[in-house]
């Protein structure tokens, strides 16, 4: 397994000194690259319509695997034909994309989403219009390429924005580099955006739980007040939905070292579906999933029925807007979540007391009363929502 | 309650007349007198009418006479203003002259004419037009009537001066002047000037003499027209075609279109003749089969023996209802239509294109058909885009032989039909129960032997089924015309847009395809040019309506009753883009600069200063 480096840079895309894939990997995906290619040469030479065939990332071509309990992606796929007017200029993205990977790999180099989108970015010749408009252009074509060639992203060459922290009683290797995530200081380790194991491996690892935090906030917390030492585990942070690097990371941790994963969220329905990610993967990358979804994970809180166990104050509850209540719904409707009573219950009790509650409710009791005495309880009880 | 008898009786005071007294008022109304009285009944309602009317009349006889005599006819109508509302209109033709002993009768007398007791086609009908004239002139400003005309070259002119005897009806002569024959009056040697002096007001715009003259020239293609207004403006409305329409025949009356009384006056008038021979000879669609067949019905409903051979001076009014109830129950065949002149397409789209700088020119004939006995003929011609108003409703030019229709649009016939068209089928937008809006003129033309008018000031055509009928067949016509115009300009510009599209993108990917693979960028980018070109090429070609493959021209332009003018369109914005989105059978279309749009018509029209 090839190891190589890869700093993280936020955007801009600086090249690094070494590609993070192998080799063997790479030429796969250069091989890919170029058989597009020349079918849209082949076609097109011979007087045929050009076409790519991509993959459906829609809620429709995505099944839920009951027996893996993941998300999976159907066989559905969408043929991108250049002769086709609303289809015309994702096709030259495509291409143009694709072209950019492949002198990417060559050069042994990768590249942010946004270096990417710079990177393709020009104004086509004897017109006014630019390839990209904006970067969520290139992002989602990226995406389309991605799964049109079976390939990751990281083997692409592409990483995303950085996002996520963790801390914990470990021992990582990230690009040559030891890092002992038991003395990150205030700040924390931040989880790189491509967390393979070519990148990324693990050495020493002590902790016997993870317990993932929604945000940055609480994360603080936490850290200050040693909690992952007191109960000898990971303590991590997605900024939200945790971005691609945190939930692989996630994975791995959890299916190489055995680890449980508890998740403390915001009592809501974005929490919740934070939860519903982790733990099937998401609709958009129900590709990945396999590599990334933790059926196992747990939900630990915060939970509805909080504000009368914990004795909240009434001036912590935020209340439901209509947003809210159709997402509410919709979640519980999911297969998922459909046939699992505890959930309807959690949501059904959500929807009945019209409002939601974040993690940082509970600093109204006290300080340090969500790292002293509620997650201790919960983790002494065993109780978490499945 | 009581009864209040005797405090009823009382009232005494009240003047009582006698069969007596009142006979010694009764006398008889001449119909100058009537019309004195009821002047808002010939078009004389207001002063700006007025002169208008004056116009209207004096122009309308001028164009008849001339197409009666075989002349092309050039006109000229002078007004001058005397006062500030004293007008001195004068209108000159080229006609054929009137001979000396009629000059008081045509223009002195109401109802009395050439052209009320024949089933002709022409402009006037009552012959109360050109002396209501005159009449109400003397009667605003005191002055009379002059007229000097001149029947032939080696004739001389005669110059009467006239007054008209409203009580009875009949012309006072003031003076009587005769010029020497070589008088420098009419450069062609014969012909008419009519002078009246009217309190009037002139004012441009909607209903003007401006509008009805030029709408006249649209009508009548055949016809020079100069006008010189109170301004001192002269316009001249040139002649479009160097020839005559041809010559409307005379009719005898279709049995189905007359009345009871009027077969019983026929009865009465007629020579003493059998009835099959009055049958016969009265009437048009009617021989010795048809007669007899028509009174062996009629002998049926009367307890008198009715033969053919029966004299008709023997026949009671029983007879006679027998007669008319036969006459309803017998089909007989539709009178003759050769009577009917119809300006024709030709003529129609040449009139429209002289005065209407529009891009789109449709024009459809529609054949004869009859209502009430009386054939008519309905036209439609329409024009489309170039410099008409976008925003503005359509507007709709009106005639009836030829002559233009300026009041009362909403009461006509032709209004009607154009509400009850669905134009948005034919890609235009028509708010519910209106007219339809844009860059639009639709132009109707009934011609007839007898135009059902409204009133006598001839402004509207009545609301007969069957005239709605043919006039919406036609309007529908070129509705279909100008719909598949309409379709077929978007569509190019779809397909145009379409293309670029593609051809922008192509260059991208053969170079991006050359740096993946390279492949030779210029084959593929060539390679894919041609694809692109097939593709759209391919959407726009495809089938007609019959399913038939079109050939390169377009259809349109082999259609003679339609003239698009390719420099004049290419502003957009005038059709919804939403009405042809999806659903269109698509057709060859013109692309510019090809060979069809080369077939531009050279526009005659000298300046005119006109304000629509």
């Amino acid at each position: 397994m090839a190891k190589k480096k890869k700093t993280t840079k936020k955007t801009g895309g600086r090249a690094s000194r070494k590609g993070p894939v192998s080799e063997k990997r790479d030429l796969e995906t250069i091989a890919s690259i170029d058989k597009l290619a020349d079918t849209i040469t082949k076609d097109g030479l011979k007087g045929r319509d050009p076409s790519v065939e991509i993959p459906l990332r829609t809620v429709t071509n995505m099944n839920w695997n009951k027996r893996k309990r993941i998300l999976e992606m159907g066989d559905a796929t969408q043929s991108r034909e250049l002769f086709n007017v609303g289809q015309a200029r994702k096709f030259m993205q495509t291409v143009l994309l694709a072209k950019g990977c492949k002198d990417l790999i060559e050069a042994q180099k990768t590249l942010s989403l946004r270096g990417m989108y710079y990177m393709s970015l020009h104004t086509i010749e004897g017109t006014k219009e630019k390839t990209f408009n904006e970067q969520s252009e290139s992002d989602t074509v990226l995406e389309d390429l991605e799964v049109g060639l079976g390939g990751l992203r990281e083997e692409l060459h592409v990483f995303a924005k950085k996002r996520g922290t963790m801390v914990g009683n470990i021992t990582v290797v990230d690009n040559g580099d030891e890092i002992d995530c038991r003395r990150m200081g205030s700040g924390g380790y931040a989880i790189p955006s491509i967390c393979e194991p070519s990148v990324l491996q693990f050495k020493k690892c002590e902790a016997k739980f993870i317990l993932h935090v929604e945000k940055d906030t609480v994360w603080s917390r936490f850290n200050e007040d040693r909690f992952w030492e007191k109960h000898n585990c990971i303590l991590t942070e997605g900024s939200g939905q945790p971005p691609r690097g945190v939930r692989r990371l996630l994975h791995r941790l959890h299916k190489e070292l055995g680890l449980p994963v508890y998740c403390l969220l915001d009592c809501d329905p974005w929490g919740h579906y934070i939860y519903s990610v982790i733990k099937q993967g998401s609709i958009n990358l129900a590709f990945e999933s396999e590599r990334m979804a933790i059926p196992d994970a747990k939900f630990m809180g915060i939970r509805s029925d909080d504000y009368d166990r914990c004795g909240l104050s009434a001036d912590v509850r935020i209340a439901l807007n209509d947003r809210d209540v159709t997402r509410a719904r919709q979640i519980a409707d999911y297969p998922w979540f459909k046939d699992k009573r505890p959930w309807q219950k959690e949501i059904k009790k959500l929807l009945s007391n019209g409002f939601k509650m974040e993690v940082e409710s509970l600093i109204t009791k006290d300080i340090s009363y969500v790292t002293e005495v509620y997650v201790p309880e919960r983790l002494k009880a065993k109780d978490f929502l499945d | 309650m009581p009864p209040a008898a005797p405090a009823s009786r009382k009232p005494k005071t009240r003047s009582t007349a006698t069969a007596e007294s009142m006979a010694s008022m009764q006398r008889e109304i001449s119909v100058s007198e009537f019309f004195a009285k009821n002047r808002h009944l010939l078009g004389f309602d207001n002063p700006r009418k007025a002169v208008l009317t004056t116009v209207k009349e004096a122009v309308d006889n001028a164009l008849d006479a001339c197409e009666e005599a075989g002349i092309l006819p050039t006109i000229t109508v002078t007004m001058l203003q005397t006062d500030e509302t004293r007008f001195k209109i004068t209108i000159q033709d080229n006609g054929p002259g009137i001979v000396r002993k009629q000059i008081e009768n045509i223009f002195g007398k109401l109802l009395y004419g050439s052209k009320f007791h024949r089933m002709k086609m022409s402009r006037g009908q009552q012959g109360i037009g050109i002396s209501a004239a005159g009449m109400y002139g003397l009667m605003t400003t005191g002055k009379p009537v002059k007229i000097i005309s001149k029947t032939g070259k080696r004739k001389p002119s005669h110059e009467v001066v006239l007054k008209i005897d409203t009580s009875k009806n009949r012309a006072e002569v003031v003076s009587d002047t005769e010029h020497p024959e070589d008088d420098q009056f009419f450069p062609e040697g014969h012909g008419t000037i009519v002078t009246i002096e009217i309190e009037g007001k002139y004012q441009k715009g909607r209903q003007s003499i401006d509008e009805y003259l030029e709408q006249t020239a649209i009508a009548n293609p055949h016809a020079e027209i100069t006008w010189t207004s109170p301004l001192n403006e002269t316009v001249v409305f040139p002649r479009a075609m160097q020839e005559l329409p041809p010559e409307a025949k005379e009719i005898k009356p279709h049995p189905k279109g007359i009345e009871l009384g009027t077969l019983i006056q026929m009865l009465e008038r007629t020579e003493p003749t059998s009835v099959s021979s009055f049958l016969q000879k009265q009437f048009s669609r009617v021989g010795q089969r048809k007669a007899s067949d028509l009174i062996n019905l009629a002998a049926k409903k009367t307890t008198n023996t009715l033969t053919p051979r029966t004299r008709i001076s023997t026949m009671g009014h029983a007879d006679a209802e027998a007669l008319y109830k036969a006459i309803q129950e017998t089909s007989i065949m539709a009178p003759p239509t050769d009577c009917l002149v119809p300006i024709g397409s030709k003529a129609l789209l040449a009139g429209l294109l002289k005065e209407v700088q529009a891009e789109f020119f449709a024009a459809s004939t529609r054949p004869p058909a009859v209502y009430r006995g009386n054939p008519f003929q309905m036209e439609v011609a329409i024009a489309f885009g170039g410099n008409l108003g976008r925003e503005d409703t359509a507007r709709i030019l009106r005639f009836a032989n030829r002559v233009p229709l300026l009041y009362q649009q909403s009461a006509c016939s032709s209004f009607k039909a154009i509400l009850e068209t669905g134009w948005r089928n034919y890609g235009l937008t028509q708010p519910k129960g209106s007219l339809p809006t844009g860059p639009l003129v639709i132009m109707v033309h009934m011609a007839s032997v007898w135009v059902p008018f409204t009133s006598e000031s001839k402004e509207a055509i009545a609301d007969y089924d069957e005239i709605r009928k043919e006039l919406k067949l036609a309007l529908q016509e070129c509705g279909r015309k100008l719909g598949t115009y309409l379709r077929r300009r978007q569509k190019m510009k779809k397909e145009a847009e379409r293309r670029s599209v593609f051809e922008r993108y192509i260059g991208e990917i053969a170079t991006a395809c050359h740096n993946i693979t390279g492949t030779d960028a210029r084959a593929l980018f060539v390679a894919l040019k041609k694809i692109a070109s097939r593709k759209t090429e391919e959407a726009d070609q495809r089938l007609d309506q019959d399913g038939q493959v079109v050939d390169t021209r377009d259809p349109l332009e082999k259609d003679d009753d339609v003239i698009i003018l390719h420099d004049r369109s290419g502003e957009d914005g005038d059709v919804s883009d939403s009405l042809f989105e999806d659903d269109m059978p698509s057709r060859k279309l013109p692309r510019r600069g090809s060979k069809a749009a080369k077939r531009t018509v050279v526009r005659k029209k000298k300046k005119t200063s006109k304000k629509r």
